[in-house]
């Protein structure tokens, strides 16, 4: 008979860790191929497809980096928040709400002043409007232990209905023929961008940043320290004196700050000007809930794994159009892809070994 | 004036019976000590299956069965992860959010803005049905209304009042000491999940085939994690997830009504969700102790060596 005998596994190297989440990618690629087979796509074709897409052509890895742009800000954010266990899955929200102080300062204040006033200015304005978007589910937790899981995704909901609200409403440009949307930002409001491309490389250079900083925070501070006690072992914390509500105000205002330097990125980057929600954000802060975790919750790693997770996305646009699948295949590519990383873990803690006896 | 009120609660019913589903399979799950994020997902495969099939066959019944066994297999995967891999069940259930919202979005995209011209014949209910006001609101819906109530009404007997129910509440509680009693844990925990991702799969066939009678991609709306709240709000009891979930209903109705007092249409949009917030906010000024939540809900369990 075949026994299956599971001992935990206590010497977790880094490379063992790499390998791991390798192995499980590629599980899930089988799975994933097999969803295509059933829909009548040739899947070694269809994943072919989806990196040459992404990372074979100069416009592909141009389009690449763009979407990784707003996945590494949300994604770096989501690494500190859930370092903390705190399940922000707002960030959808967080990132509208940037888009939308930013746009408010934009449109006030950007005919009068000069690029270099007011480009950090919206920066700092969605860093304020996704960080104050944040904190509310940190408040519900901590002071009257709502859900947080449920407070985000309501607040991204919410937030949505809003922007619609002032788009059609008071916000609405008279530059848009009655359609929903606000006027263009003023020039010196618009991001430049990297010739040729949709790459508006400030943003770029300010999301790396943001992961170095936050690495240095996470792993050479005391609040980096605190934050992980929160996540790993709250009793202990609470024994150490920790104060629950600052830390997670702060790495919440943190989290969903980015969130919303990711919106001022897609609103002065790419659209100008403030349109429907989903144009944009096409779903990015859940596909950086995966960057998060493939990153294994490291910020630095977030940087790779979001630009991987970006190819993903820039590679299903294409074989949505040469294949003719549809946007939700993007979907179904990430949530198997997420659970074969979770499933994963048990291998990477586990050690097991099969053991044949004769009774 | 009268004909708006009992249209309105009417409405309000239908709107409801969906949220209770859902609502009572999460309490059957969560009480066994498992978080399932995923109804959302398992909510919007039961609605595209549902659509599928009734529209292929015509059988309306056959639509709703089989959602009810994909919920049921779909389930397994986080029954999987979350039970014998141990993993984060929060993600995991973000997980199953994805992949069921792409899955259905795949299956469903020859369906989308086709209408559905069966019909599922309303069930009016003889003599109950004329009395006054109250026959029109409740005995004369559509079946799913009452399979919902009849099967929160069976699940409260079930949990509340069965050897079986006795045994996956302790799991919740207690996973270490019920199996010390000769329970098979695990057997129970992916049982839990699995009716739960039934309920859920019969959730969005309501949808699909009763609510609305047409597939179209993101129709659940949100449905699964405000069922995920309401399970909280009936304090994981599904007898008084009945009235939470047509409180609920009456939320969804009442945007329409409000709609014409020149209310932004956005701001109507908004309301479930804030409700969702502000039922939390209300329930969190009890006693924590009164919440009744399963106490290792969300904990993975490990088996010990044997």
């Amino acid at each position: 008979m075949l026994k299956i005998k599971t001992t935990d596994r206590y010497d977790i190297t880094p490379l063992r860790s790499f390998m791991t989440n390798i192995l499980s990618l590629l599980a899930a690629l089988v799975v994933i191929s097999i969803i295509f087979l059933i829909a009548g796509v040739n899947p070694l074709f269809a994943i072919s497809e989806i990196f040459s897409g992404s990372f074979g052509t100069f416009y592909g890895i141009k389009e690449t980096i763009t979407k990784a742009i707003p996945l590494i800000l949300i994604g770096t954010g989501l690494t500190l928040a859930f370092r903390a266990k705190f399940w922000n899955i707002g960030a959808e929200g967080q990132m509208l709400m940037g888009a939308i102080f930013a746009t408010w300062t934009g449109l006030n204040f950007g005919g009068a002043l000069p690029s270099y006033i007011i480009v950090p200015l919206i920066f700092l304005a969605g860093f304020i409007g996704g960080g104050l978007w944040g904190i509310i589910p940190a408040i519900l937790k901590i002071k009257y232990s709502i859900n947080e899981v449920i407070s985000t995704l309501m607040l991204n909901y919410i937030c949505a209905e809003f922007l619609m609200m002032l788009i059609v409403g008071p916000w609405k440009g008279k530059t848009r023929f009655g359609f929903p949307g606000t006027d263009n930002l003023p020039d010196s409001a618009i991001l430049g961008l990297i010739p040729g491309s949709r790459i508006h490389y400030a943003t770029l250079i300010l999301a790396i940043i943001c992961a170095i900083v936050l690495s240095v925070i996470i792993y050479k501070t005391r609040f980096g320290y605190e934050v992980r006690v929160v996540g790993e072992n709250p009793d202990a914390g609470r024994y150490a004196g920790i104060n629950f509500l600052k830390t997670s105000l702060i790495l919440m205002a943190i989290s969903g700050g980015l969130a919303g330097f990711a919106g001022v990125g897609e609103l002065a980057g790419i659209h100008h000007y403030l349109g429907y929600p989903a144009s944009i954000s096409s779903g990015y802060g859940f596909t950086a809930i995966i960057v998060a975790w493939l990153a294994k919750l490291n910020p630095l790693y977030a940087v790779f794994s979001g630009i991987f997770f970006a190819g993903i996305l820039v590679g299903g646009d294409a074989i949505q159009i040469s294949l003719g699948l549809p946007a939700a295949t993007v979907q179904i590519v990430n949530g198997t892809l997420l659970i074969f990383l979770i499933m994963g873990d048990y291998f990477l803690n586990h050690k097991i070994t099969l053991k044949f006896s004769n009774k | 004036m009268e004909d708006i009120i009992i249209s309105t609660l009417q409405r309000a019913m239908v709107a409801g019976t969906p949220l209770l589903l859902a609502t009572t399979g999460e309490v059957i799950c969560e009480r066994s000590g498992i978080l399932n994020l995923g109804v959302e997902g398992v909510m919007s495969m039961g609605a595209v299956v549902a659509f599928i099939v009734t529209m292929t066959t015509g059988q309306p019944w056959l639509g709703v069965l089989a959602a009810l066994a994909s919920g049921m297999m779909f389930s397994i995967i986080h029954a999987f992860a979350s039970v014998t891999l141990q993993a984060n069940q929060v993600v995991s259930g973000l997980a199953m959010t994805m992949l069921g919202l792409g899955l259905s979005g795949m299956l469903g995209k020859p369906y989308v803005g086709k209408p559905l011209l069966i019909k599922m014949e309303d069930w009016v209910i003889p003599y109950l049905s004329d009395i006054p006001y109250l026959g029109k609101i409740l005995f004369s819906q559509g079946p799913f209304f009452y399979i919902a109530i009849f099967l929160a009404l069976a699940a409260w007997f079930l949990l509340e009042r069965t050897r079986l129910g006795i045994q996956i509440r302790s799991t919740g509680e207690n996973p270490k000491a019920t199996e010390t009693q000769g329970v098979n844990v695990f057997k129970l925990k992916y049982l839990s999940v699995i009716i739960g991702g039934g309920f859920s799969a019969l959730a969005g066939a309501h949808l699909s085939i009763s609510y609305s009678k047409s597939w179209i991609e993101g129709m659940t709306a949100g449905r699964g994690w405000i069922a995920i709240a309401l399970t909280i709000f009936a304090l994981w009891n599904p007898a008084r997830a009945i009235w939470a979930a047509f409180l609920f209903g009456g939320i969804f109705v009442v945007q329409y009504l409000l709609q014409p007092l020149g209310i932004s249409p956005n701001f109507l949009a908004m309301l479930p969700y804030i409700a969702t917030l502000l039922i939390l906010l209300l329930i969190s000024l009890k006693d924590p102790k009164k919440l009744n939540a399963p106490a290792m809900l969300g904990e993975p369990y490990k088996r010990s060596e044997r």
